[in-house]
Parts: C-alpha cells; structure tokens; sequence
C-alpha cells in the first residue's frame, strides 16, 4: 500500500487529486481524467475497480462511485466517465457543472466488485450505456494478458454510444456494437449458447438489461458462478425520517434528498462503507428496533434478511414510520 | 438400494446429492459400478436427458450388473469402459467440444466423482454447478501427507500408504484439487502402536 494515502474514518483510503482534463464525450458523458497532487503515481488497479469520489458541493460532501476506466497499468492518471443524470440528486450535474481543469479533489483507493475471474478461458462483457466504464479497464488489462474475450454493447444512439467508435478502431471484430435508434439488439440466446466451456459472461448497465441477461443466462443453463453483473445503485430520495443511533446516542433527521448513511455522516458518526450503491455490503447495520417499513434496495442482503427486520444497507435503503433505532 | 448416507463431518469433507435433470441441453454423465442407478433415475426423472446425453460408465466390480439397464435407455453416446485412465481422453475430449450450457453429473464412488470433478474444473466448469450422487463403495482415494502417494480404494483405518509404508490415520480432511482424502502417520510418536485396522463406517 503506498504510503502517501491518507487513512480516514470510513471506506476505502483517499488521496488527493488534481483535476487534470474534462473532456465532455455526447451530450450526456464527460470523462475526468485525475493526476496525484504529491506528482506520485497512482496505485495499479485491476479492470473493473471503481473509486470513490469526494465532491465539496457547498458545505455538502457527495461521495459517489464511479468505474475506473483507465487502462489499469497506467498509474500517471485516473480516469472515470460521468454520465449525467438531470433526475438523480446531484452529484453527477455537480461533475458536469462545476468541476474543472486544476480543481483539487478526493479520490478512495480502487475498490473492486467486479473483477475479471482469471480462470476463464473466455470473458464476454455485455455493456448498455455508461456500464461499459468497467469494461474499458478490463479490456485493457486482458490485452495486455493476451485475455480472449468479445464485448457487446448497446448504446442509444452512435452520438451517444461512449467510447464505441475508439473500441471498434482498436479490437475490431471482437467488438459488437448495437444502437437502440437502428432497432439492432443483442441476440442474447444465440450468444450464449455458442461459447466454449469456461467461458465467463459479465454483465452491466441498466438494471432492466442486468435482470434480462441474468434471467436468459440461468435459462441457457450456465453456472450462476460463471455469471458476474455490477450495478450500482444510486440512492433515491424519499419521506425525510428519523433515526436513532444508539452507540453515538443521537437522534438525527434524514432528509428528502440524503442517504441514511449520508445522514449518519452529517451527524459526526464514522460509519463504515465502500461502494455506496448497495454492492458490497460494507455499510450492513444492525436493526435494534422498529415501528414502520423498510424500503430495501440493496442487492447484499438475502429476502429473508429484508424480511426479517434486522438489517439494514444505509448507503440505499430507506425508511417510513414512528420508530427506528440503529446499532450505530 | 446401495446408497449410503455418510456421518456429518468437518466442512472439507464433500456431501453429495442426488441426481437431477435441468434445461434440454446437452448432459455429460460419468458413473463408476452402482453409480449406473444414479444415471438410471436422472433419466427416469427426465425424459429429455438420455437424449442429450454422453455416458461414460466404468463398471469395475459390479461387470455387466448395470449395462444392459444403462444401453436400454438409449442414450446419445454410450461408453462403457475398463478403467477411469482408460476413459480420461474420452472425458477431456468431450469437455474440449462442449459449450457453454453442458450439464454435468458424477455418479459412483468418491474417487471417481472426484477425479472427473479434476478434469471438469479445468475445462473450465464451477464445482458448484456439477451435480454429485455417491452410491456403491465408500472407499477413499488416500493421498499419504507425507511422501504424497496416492493410495486408491482404502476401505480401512488405519491403512498401510502402498507407496512409503507409513501406518496412516484416514482424515475427513478432503483436496479438490488432488480429488484425494489425507492420510496421517497415526504412529509417529511411538513407532509401531498401531491400531487394528477397522472398516470405514463400521
């Protein structure tokens, strides 16, 4: 571990960052290109890591997760592409709006959830839109390896299908793209059942394309464990509710448009967490009471602990009724 | 019924199911002596199996006890063979051709479930997506942890390692990777203090 990273309380550890290029791509997807602020080198990652930005919007800190994109090798710089989202809280606008070239900023060491099983003897990803972010460090890092993988992408549109044109151009036919506007669709029955044994399927992007891969996978009968899929979720706004947290013995409000676990941040309290998208299962708290309804999720938790009333994921999961104390 | 219901252990020691038909896709199936009657019901249970299916049956002991049974339900391909080294390049042949999908079963005794288990792995298939009935024979593969000799079909604790001459304790204690029990010197510390052998689940 490089020793220049600072620890902090929570999550992954932070190193401070220099803006160093923004480069819009469409009309929805900026790519941020990152140099260290101490002239160090990056940490190497592996393909589909992800980091956590710190954005200082105001006296509000947005930490988000985004897919580094970079080739994996190249610890010069970090990269991540922000799609922007006009109905989401505000961290992406606050990317596209207001981050700029020289800007001083976090960044958490790279966390992965969805790496590459080297044991394949083939890799095939299957992107739609801005989930191809993951895809570009694994791509990187297997040609390296001499890796055998394909990629299907479907993008909207070719304005808005990110990093297409540059993917064709370097890999040619192991590339395959599809553009929702031309009506083209991945013919995801007969891709599946023409893959050599050992192959591994990898999947991200919207969670309707993830369910549908995952569900035609299961019925072409391929082990779920040859199946990986990431899918980060974004928290939602809901009914603001209050908490109890019984270890820093405070009781706090949260609002419409924060988190629980941005909540309990705002209070002082160090709660652990990684991925911030219901992933990892970092920030998994102890219910102790509660008068109401859970709104889970997350994709860590089984069913039956969602039903169970004793857990909960503050980073997407919220909360409606009289009571809720935490082990926190 | 040869079908024996093993004690609960430490977690390394595998446990194993019963047979069950999935999706209409392409089954492999390898069975060793009464591991026949596993494949047997799997094909009862599911008329689409023995279409889709390759079998690769060692007989061993039981001779043609199960064949005629295995030929009768008329099964893609049959092979019916001497010895598991006999039927190796057969096995690493077919999981060179398979795709994607391919459904695999073992049946029979724990060495040569976990033998093929060896070949399947590396053809690239999870362990947890291959299905395993255990039935006839509970004698171990024994792999001797200190000169690592192989010792097969070891019915009785303690054994005598066939390759070193160590008097060894039969461990629940289970590698995937050699599809091998461990077998543990039972009298290093007072050479010759051995005790009688016993049969495995006596």
């Amino acid at each position: 571990m490089n020793t220049t990273t600072k620890p902090s309380g929570s999550g992954a550890q932070k190193m401070d960052v220099i803006v160093e290029a923004v480069t819009p791509l469409n009309d929805l997807v900026t790519r941020f290109d990152f140099k260290r602020a101490n002239g160090e080198d990056f940490p190497t990652f592996s393909g589909g890591a992800h980091t956590v930005i710190e954005m200082q919007d105001g006296d509000r800190v947005r930490l988000n997760p985004y897919s580094l994109m970079s080739d994996p090798v190249q610890t010069a710089s970090y990269s991540i592409s922000v799609r922007r989202d006009d109905e989401g809280r505000g961290g992406s606008l606050f990317m596209h709006n207001h981050v700029k070239v020289g800007d001083r900023m976090r960044l958490s060491t790279p966390v992965n959830l969805f790496c590459l099983d080297l044991r394949a003897k083939k890799h095939i990803f299957v992107a739609g839109g801005i989930g191809i972010t993951p895809f570009l460090g694994m791509i990187a890092q297997l040609e390296r390896t001499q890796g055998r993988w394909e990629l299907h992408y479907s993008g909207r549109s070719r304005a808005l299908a990110s990093y297409a044109e540059q993917l064709t151009r370097q890999h040619g036919s192991k590339v395959h793209i599809y553009f929702d506007d031309q009506s083209q669709t991945i013919d995801i029955d007969g891709l599946l059942s023409g893959q050599p044994l050992g192959s591994h399927l990898y999947v991200c992007g919207p969670a309707g394309m993830i369910s549908w891969v995952l569900g035609r996978a299961a019925d072409s009968a391929w082990p779920s464990d040859s199946v990986h899929s990431e899918e980060f979720l974004a928290p939602q706004s809901g009914e603001p509710f209050q908490v109890r947290l019984c270890q820093s013995d405070k009781t706090i409000e949260v609002g419409a448009h924060e988190s629980l676990l941005e909540a309990i941040e705002r209070a002082g309290v160090a709660a652990p967490y990684l991925c911030r998208g219901g992933a990892c299962g970092q920030c998994e708290t102890t219910v102790l009471e509660y008068d109401g309804e859970f709104q889970h999720r997350d994709h860590w938790l089984e069913d039956a602990e969602h039903a169970s009333g004793k857990k909960i994921m503050p980073c997407v999961s919220r909360f409606v009724g009289k009571t809720l104390v935490l082990d926190r | 019924m040869s079908k024996f219901q093993f004690p609960e252990s430490i977690k390394s020691r595998p446990v194993y199911g019963t047979l069950e038909p999935r999706g209409d896709v392409a089954y492999l199936l390898v069975a060793d002596a009464e591991g026949a009657e596993a494949i047997y019901d799997l094909a009862t249970a599911g008329a689409h199996v023995a279409r889709n299916a390759h079998i690769i049956y060692l007989p061993n002991e039981t001779g043609d006890k199960y064949t005629g049974m295995l030929q009768a339900l008329n099964p893609a391909q049959l092979y019916i063979g001497p010895s598991y080294e006999a039927a190796l390049s057969r096995i690493q042949r077919v999981l060179s051709n398979a795709r994607m999908g391919l459904q695999v079963c073992l049946s029979g005794t724990e060495g040569l479930m976990g033998k093929a288990l060896i070949e399947v792995s590396a053809a690239g298939i999870p362990h947890s997506a291959v299905q395993f009935e255990h039935s006839g024979s509970v004698a171990r593969r024994m792999q001797c942890v200190h000169c690592k000799g192989i010792t097969e079909n070891v019915s009785t604790d303690p054994f005598v390692c066939s390759h070193c001459g160590l008097n060894l304790f039969v461990r629940d204690h289970y590698s995937r990777r050699l599809a091998a029990f461990q077998g543990v010197c039972i009298d290093a510390e007072d050479p010759g203090n051995v005790p009688d052998p016993v049969e495995l689940y006596s």
